[in-house]
Order: structure tokens, then sequence, then C-alpha cells
């Protein structure tokens, strides 16, 4: 019985293998992805050969086995042999496994070795990871920026119609140039989490306090999804990865335009200091801000999670003590979840967030907070 | 204390405390057996329901019925009580009940030790149960605890989970050092070692495991307990600690302990199929060296769990092909039993058609850990579903299988009478096609690309999740058909057996009378 849900399985997978050549997952994805780099490539062969081993050890074993539940029942009149050991035959079974097992080890270790050299890179990416998102500092430019689930809380909470890409979107997506070798450095800012994208075969833990290195050359431009993969707290479920593959002149004018973007924000942010905002506009950025950056622990009602996360709305924090209040937001808690937004948000965005967070859910301080107050803040003032 | 003291000393008079006290004082290893099947069966159910709460938030995309945080609580209660409080207690409760039985001695060698290890167990699970109820709620970091999700970023329960991964530890060791002090002494004369029944064998050599490795365990727990409130860095890079440095430790612990959840099994599987195949098992002598190199192989293959950590490219293929070498005496394992089966007079009585559900269910089990064991293509395969799939088919079809099979095969002679077959049959079939429609479309969406521990997934995977949770209710509520026939049989309902109760049955448990008399082998018998 099982070695027939075997055979049946196994042609199943030949038969999505050959269906799945298109980059749209299907709702019955039985297999591995093949994968768009020749280090996927040779995985998801790799991933076959095993599979097809297996296939065949179990229909031999089940096959015995069945042929014995059949033919050698007492109700068909089965007589007991007297036999109970055999050396010739337990060595047989010994030794052959183990032959089989060099026909595995032998091309999985010349895929790791490959897999593992991530030496001579053309591009490189610092990745970190930190509680609920993913950070991405292209090395060799003046690039970096974060980038967070995309999906609204609506459709999570089931109000919303849930979209094609449901939890495996992003708002600012990674980049990078087809046809060369990229490397990922991969670190964390707090827990362990783990920077995954199936179609590179690119799994790898990001660790507090070091650095991993992984790698990948991608040929055919597009966008390719995964998720984090290593427990990383309430949200584990809520950082996907989304990477775009781009061919290089279009990565290039890409990434200089985001360049120009970046250091015009700077200048901008420099103007913003000699000006007072409303407390009309702090409110509405600071909301939009509040909800991507800070519900997810604060919890949208501000009343955060007893035991686990602060409450903001009614603390004492965010009635009164405004330069802790700036300050924690800015430079975050060590020790703790709270992270250090200083680096995450413009000042503009700090600004109105700790305004909003001060003024919301009945916390009406009246008081406004202004880009120069964050500054005077950051450079430790 | 005292009245226990007293009754230990002059029990043969056979006035034994009756009631609660009776269970409190007892210092029988057929009565603490009970206790720990009872207390492992009520784990099960307790552990059970949280993986119904995890299959019903899973039944559909999109947050249902629980918050993402308490639904990691309910994925590392569940780990910690189905290991923890079902299958290593239930296996600690059969060879209470057996191990003197087989060997022919009287009762274990510390019988007082016996009682407290039983019974500090239900303190340890009433604290971590109870750790649900704080404010923050229970651990919520895994079964795995990895740091620093469970150090610096925990809730304060994890003081309390510390504590009852401690007491859970000390249970262990008590329980492990009392098997190898009553196997290596109290055999009967003749009773040689290469004439001990493989039960006594497996769990013989599963209690050194646990004298190894539980140690091991409560070091990790005790540094996550520093690093949390008394402010080392063991796990910290910031204070030079490091925090992969705990998986190497949490693992260590960790691989030994899957054997130690599955050689016990083994021994079960060895002692039912030559039964109801009516002939020897095959291959005595190299079941008993397979065991043996499992257990040591196991302490060097720690770091399959850890491929994605980023070790050095010679660690990966050590532990690979380590990893790989354990497959051969587990092949050889599998290989003895269809051996024995082969050319024997074969019937299907309940406990055979577990066994059997077992070989064919743990092979796959085995054989997807052998996909898993090779480095490159883990990487694709680690913290999906694939694992998840993998664990559950050698634990539930292996281990928690093979304890059905004990329970149906020996209960008889426990009470004296035959259980009710019929149910028993439904329990099985029930068991049989469930555990597989829950556990085996695992496979596809592991492998389609979901992860393992999230609450919540993308659409693709919708259709399979709840074909899962379908199969995962239905096996839930087939276990009341066990608990039915268990119910039934405490009650002494059923025809009487005989003393070998299983035509075919060998060993010196099925010489003693049915029910098997509240002290046994009181002069030892003498085996030849
Ligand atoms: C042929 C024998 C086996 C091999 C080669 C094997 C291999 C592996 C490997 C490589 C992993 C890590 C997968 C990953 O996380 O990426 C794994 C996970 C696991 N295995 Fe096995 N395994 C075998 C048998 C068993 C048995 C007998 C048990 C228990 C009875 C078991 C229980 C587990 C558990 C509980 C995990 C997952 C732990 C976790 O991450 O929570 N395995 N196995
Ligand atoms: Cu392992």
């Amino acid at each position: 019985m099982k070695n027939t849900l075997y055979g049946v399985l196994g042609s199943l997978l030949s038969v999505t293998a050959f269906a799945d050549s298109g980059a749209q997952k299907d709702q019955y994805q039985l297999n591995l992805s093949k994968g768009v780099t020749d280090i996927s490539g040779q995985v998801y062969d790799l991933h076959m050969l095993m599979f097809y081993i297996c296939v065949a050890i179990a229909l031999v074993v089940f096959g015995v086995m069945f042929y014995a539940m059949y033919f050698h029942r007492k109700s068909r009149g089965a007589k007991p042999a007297h036999f109970h050991e055999s050396v010739k035959v337990e060595i047989a079974w010994t030794v052959v496994p183990f032959i089989i097992l060099i026909f595995m080890a032998v091309p999985a270790a010349k895929t790791l070795i490959a897999m593992e050299d991530s030496s001579k890179a053309d591009v490189t990416v610092l990745v970190t990871g930190s509680q609920w998102k993913w950070h991405y500092k292209y090395m060799d430019r003046d690039l970096s920026y974060y980038s967070l689930l995309a999906t609204q809380p609506e459709q999570i909470q089931n109000k919303f119609a849930k979209g094609e890409n449901y939890l495996l979107e992003v708002d600012r997506p990674l980049v990078i140039p087809t046809g060369k070798k990229v490397r990922f450095l991969i670190t964390s800012d707090d827990v362990i989490h783990s920077w995954w994208v199936p179609d590179f075969a690119v799994k790898k833990d990001a660790n507090p306090g070091f650095i991993n290195e992984a790698w990948t050359r991608v040929d055919q431009p597009g966008i390719y999804r995964g998720q984090c993969a290593e427990l990383c707290g309430k949200d584990h479920g809520f950082m996907p990865v989304v990477v775009i593959a781009k061919d290089p002149a279009e990565y290039e004018a890409w990434v200089s335009e985001q360049e120009a973007i970046q250091r015009k924000a700077k200048e901008e942010e420099q103007k913003l200091l000699a000006m007072n905002m409303s407390m009309e506009e702090l409110m509405s950025v600071g909301e939009r801000v509040y909800n991507t950056s800070c519900a997810a622990c604060h919890m949208p009602n501000g009343e955060g999670l007893p035991g686990v996360f602060p409450a903001l709305k009614g603390s004492d924090m965010a009635l009164n003590d405004m330069p802790a209040h700036i300050d924690i937001v800015v430079n975050g808690k060590s020790g703790t979840a709270m992270q250090a937004f200083g680096k995450q948000l413009s000042l503009k965005e700090l600004a109105a967030v700790i305004t909003y967070e001060r003024n919301a859910w009945g916390n009406n301080t009246g008081d406004t907070v202004q880009a120069k107050d964050v500054n005077a803040v950051m450079n430790g003032q | 204390m005292s009245t226990a003291t007293e009754h230990a000393h002059d029990d043969h008079h056979h006035h034994m405390p009756t009631g609660i006290k009776r269970w409190i004082f007892t210092t029988n290893h057929k009565d603490i057996g009970t206790l720990y099947l009872w207390f492992a069966f009520i784990m099960f159910l307790v552990g059970g329901a949280m993986a119904m709460v995890i299959r019903a938030e899973l039944f559909q995309p999109g947050l249902q019925i629980v918050e993402p945080n308490f639904f990691n609580q309910m994925t590392t209660v569940h780990g910690l009580i189905m290991v923890f409080g079902a299958v290593m207690p239930a296996f600690t409760g059969l060879a209470n009940w057996l191990v003197p039985m087989m060997i022919g001695a009287p009762d274990m060698a510390l019988p007082r030790m016996n009682n407290w290890s039983f019974w500090i167990l239900p303190f340890a699970f009433i604290i971590l149960l109870a750790s649900l109820f704080m404010e923050g709620g229970g651990p919520a970091f895994g079964w795995t605890f990895y740091a620093p999700l469970s150090t610096t970023y925990s809730g304060d329960s994890t003081a309390l989970f510390v504590f009852s991964v401690h007491i859970m530890g000390i249970s262990s060791i008590m329980g492990a050092i009392n098997v190898i002090v009553t196997i290596w002494n109290m055999r009967a004369p003749g009773m040689t070692w290469m004439k001990m029944p493989l039960f006594v064998w497996t769990w013989l050599i599963t209690a050194f495991l646990l004298i190894a490795v539980m140690p091991v365990l409560a070091g990790a727990v005790t540094m996550v307990l520093t690093d949390k409130f008394f402010g080392t860095s063991f796990f910290d890079a910031a204070g030079g600690g490091d925090p992969v440095m705990f998986q190497h430790i949490f693992w260590f612990f960790g691989h030994p302990e899957v054997y130690i959840m599955i050689l016990p099994a083994f021994g079960i599987i060895s002692q039912i199929v030559p039964t109801f195949s009516r002939k020897k098992l095959f291959g005595y002598a190299s079941m008993v060296y397979a065991t043996t190199s499992i257990a040591l192989l196991s302490f060097i293959v720690w770091a399959h769990h850890m491929f994605t950590t980023g070790m050095p490219v010679a660690a990966e293929l050590f532990f690979m092909i380590a990893t790989m070498l354990i497959s051969v005496p587990t092949g050889v394992k599998v290989f003895n039993w269809v051996a024995t089966m082969w050319r024997g007079s074969l019937t299907f009585e309940v406990p055979m058609l577990f066994a059997l559900a077992f070989i064919v269910l743990f092979t796959i089990g085995g054989l997807s850990g052998l996909m898993l064991a090779i480095t490159p293509v883990d990487f694709q395969y680690h913290d999906t579903y694939f694992v998840v799939a993998h664990f559950h088919y050698v634990l539930v079809s292996g281990a928690v299988f093979s304890i059905m099979a004990a329970v149906y095969y020996w209960l008889p002679k426990w009470t004296g009478k035959m259980f009710d077959v019929t149910l028993a049959k439904w329990h099985f079939w029930c068991s049989l096609i469930s555990v597989n429609v829950l556990f085996f479309p695992m496979h596809f969406i592991g492998l389609a690309g979901m992860p393992r521990r999230i609450p919540d997934y993308a659409l693709q995977f919708a259709d399979f999740n709840k074909w899962i949770s379908i199969g995962g209710f239905a096996f839930g509520l087939s276990q009341l058909i066990f608990l039915a026939v268990v119910i039934k049989a405490c009650r002494k309902q059923g025809e009487p057996v005989s003393d070998q109760v299983w035509e075919g049955a060998e060993g010196l448990e099925w010489e003693i009378p049915s029910p098997a008399p509240y002290h046994t082998f009181e002069t030892p018998p003498v085996v030849k």
C-alpha cells in the first residue's frame, strides 16, 4: 500500500518538475523548485537523486515486507521457518547501504564546496535582520534602506480580500544585477533570523554579533520571494524577503537614482531643522510611521502586550518625560526588543511619531516635537 | 514518608495502603509504571489539545483564532510537553512495568527513588503549564529555546521554564539510574547479557544516553537563566559570548535525545514482531550492535541541525557524513524486522498492526532524515514543514505508535483481560489514516517553501494546510477511542486471558500469571 503511494508520488513529482518551469507559484506545488541559479539547479538535482534513491529503497523494503505479509500469513497455512541469522546476508545489507551512501556523498560534497565559495564577488550587500524587517546596505555604494512587509494588516485580519502575494510582498525589495556574483554579508541586530530565497537556494542564519556569508548569481531577471526561516519572535511569520534581479544597465540606473534620492532627502532634513511643522501634519505622518514601525509591538491601540511589550497609552514617559521619550525612540534600549529608530527613520518621521505617541489614544499632552528637538538628542545634546 | 519506609519493608505482608495513599507512597514497580503511563497519556492529551489550537489557526490563511504571540507559546509548550511529558514518561512507565518482569527481578533496584522520580514530574508540568497564565504568557521561543530569543528577548516566565526543565531532567536521570542498576544487578540466574530481551537492551542503552545528555540540557537552561537574569553573556556577543554556541550545546543534548525517544521503540518492535511471526527475532546480536552504534554515533551528528548557522565547510562535511552513517545501523534494524517476518507464520492482532505501521512509517521518516542529512539540500529543507514532516513521522508514527503497540501487547498481561479488540481496531485504522493525512502533505508544503513556526502563510499553501488540519483533528479524535479502550481495560472488562496471552509470545513476563500479581519473582526464576 505504502509502496504504491510512493510510486504515485514519484510520478506526481516528476510531472510537476516539468510543469514548474514558470515563475508563478501554483496552489499544488509538491516539489522543491529548480530555482534560477546554477547552484539551485544542482541542489534540485541532488534532491531528486536522493528522492529516487529513497523511493527505490522504500520499494524494495516494503515490497519484501508486504510479500511476507501476504504469502507468509498463518491463515494461508504458513509454517514458521527456523532460521534467525545469516552472517552473509547481514554483512551484505550493511555494506550495500554504505556504498549507496558514497554515491550520495560525493556529488553533495561538490555542490556544498561550490556553495560556500563566496570569493571574487562583483557586488556586496550587507543584510541585517531585526525584529521584524530586513535592512540592506550596498557596501560599495552610498545606499541603504529597510524592507518591511507590505501586506495590509486588514488582509491579515481577514477584513480585506487577500492579494496575490499575501505575506510575500515588501515595501522596498532588494535589487541585484543579473549575471553578476552577488555576495551577501548576513547579520542581525537582535535575535537570530534566517535570510532565505528558495529560488537561489540561499538560506543563511543572521546571527547577532557575527557575520555570515552567502552568494548567488542570477541569470534571469525577475522577482524572487522568500521568508525569514528562523523563529525570531512574535512576527516571525511576517518578515518576507523580496529580491528583484535587473539586468546590469537597469540595475546601475536604479542604484544611481536611489543614491540621488537618499542624498536629496538628507539635504531636505537639514532644511527641516529651521522649520516648525504643524500639529496636524505631525499627527498624520506620525500615525503612518507608528503603524509601520511601532504597532507590531506596542499595538495599534498603544496598549502593548502586557508582560511582553509595554503600553504607551498613559505611560509616564509618553505623558511627562519628553527628553527620555525622544532618547528611547532614537537610541533604543539595549537588552530589550526596543530598537534604535534613529538610524531607521528620518528626522521628520521621528518627530512626527513621537508627537503622535504623546497625543494619540487620549494621551493628549498637546506637545509637539520638531525635527530640531530630535536632532539635538541625536547629537548628544 | 515513614509509612512508605515501613511498607517497603513489609510489603510482602500485603497491608498496602488503599486509595490515594497507595499511589502516593507506592514503591512497587507496577504501580509506578501505571502512574507513569497515565501521566504520559494525560500529557499526550494536553499537548494534543495545543496541537489542535495550532491546526485550527492554520486551517486558513489569515489570523483567526489566536494572536501570534500565543501561537508561539502553543508550538513551544506543545513540543516540550510531547517530548518530556508524553513520550519519555511513557517509555519510563513501560520500563518500570516490564524490565523487572523480563529479567526475573522482584522490583526495580531503587524503589524509593523510583517513587520520587515519578512524583516530581507532575510538579514540573504544573509549573510549565501555569506559566502560560502569567502576564506576558509562557515560553514562546520554540522547544529548542535558541538564545538570544530565550534570553534577552524572552518574557519573565523563562525562569519558570528553566525550573521546570530542571525538574524534568532530574526525574529522567533518576529513572535512568534505576534502570541501569536494576539491569546490571538484578538479572535472574542464567539471564546473561546476550539473552536479555531487546526491550531491556535498548532501555539499558537509552538510560546511558540519558545520563550522558540530561546534564548538558541542565547546563544549557542554567546558562539561559543566568544570561537572562544575572548578567552573564554566555550567548551574547556584546559580552564576548556566542549565540551559536547555545545551539551546539542544545543539540549535543538534542540529537541523543531523539534517539532516547526511539531506541526503546526499537526494543518494543523487536519484541512484538517475533511473537506474531511465530519465529525468533532475526539477527539478535546485530540488533544489539546496531543499537549500540546508533547510540555512539548519535554523539557526533548534532550539528546537522545547524547547517545554516554558517559553519566551516569542513565541519559541514563531517556532520553530513556522520549523519549519513547513522542510517546504516538504522537500516539494519528495519531489515532484521522484515527478515523476522519472512517465512514466519503471521497474524495481525492489534499490537502487530501498530508494529507494522511503525516499520513502514518510521522508515519513511528515516528516509526523509537521510535526505535532510545532505547539507546542500538541507539548506532548502531546513526550518520548513519538510522537517516538521520528518520528525513527526519518526516521533508520532514512530515513537508514539510503538508505545500504543506496547500498551496493546502487554495490557492483557497487566489486567488479565483481553481489551476490546473491535474498538482497538477502530483506533488503529483511524489513527493510521489520519496520521498520514496529517503529516504526509507537510512534505509538499515544506518543499514548496512554507517555513515552520509561523501562524499565517502565503496563499499557495492554503489547500494542503486545510487537509493537514482535517487530518490533525481526526487524529486527535481517534485518540479518544484509545482512551475508551484503556478505561474499559482498567475496569477489568473483557475475556480472561491465558498466562501466555498471545500464541507465540516468549519471555519471562509471559510465564507469570495473568493478571501479573502485585509481586512477581520474589524468588528468582532460573533461565536456561
Ligand atoms: C536515519 C535516521 C535519521 C536521520 C539521518 C535524521 C536526520 C535529521 C536531520 C539532518 C535533521 C535536521 C533537519 C533540519 O533542521 O534542517 C533532523 C531533524 C529532526 N529529527 Fe531526525 N534523523 C533521523 C532519525 C530521527 C529519529 C529516529 C528521530 C526521533 C525519534 C528524529 C527526530 C528529529 C527531530 C525532533 C528533528 C527536528 C528538531 C527540531 O528542529 O525541532 N530523527 N533529523
Ligand atoms: Cu538530529
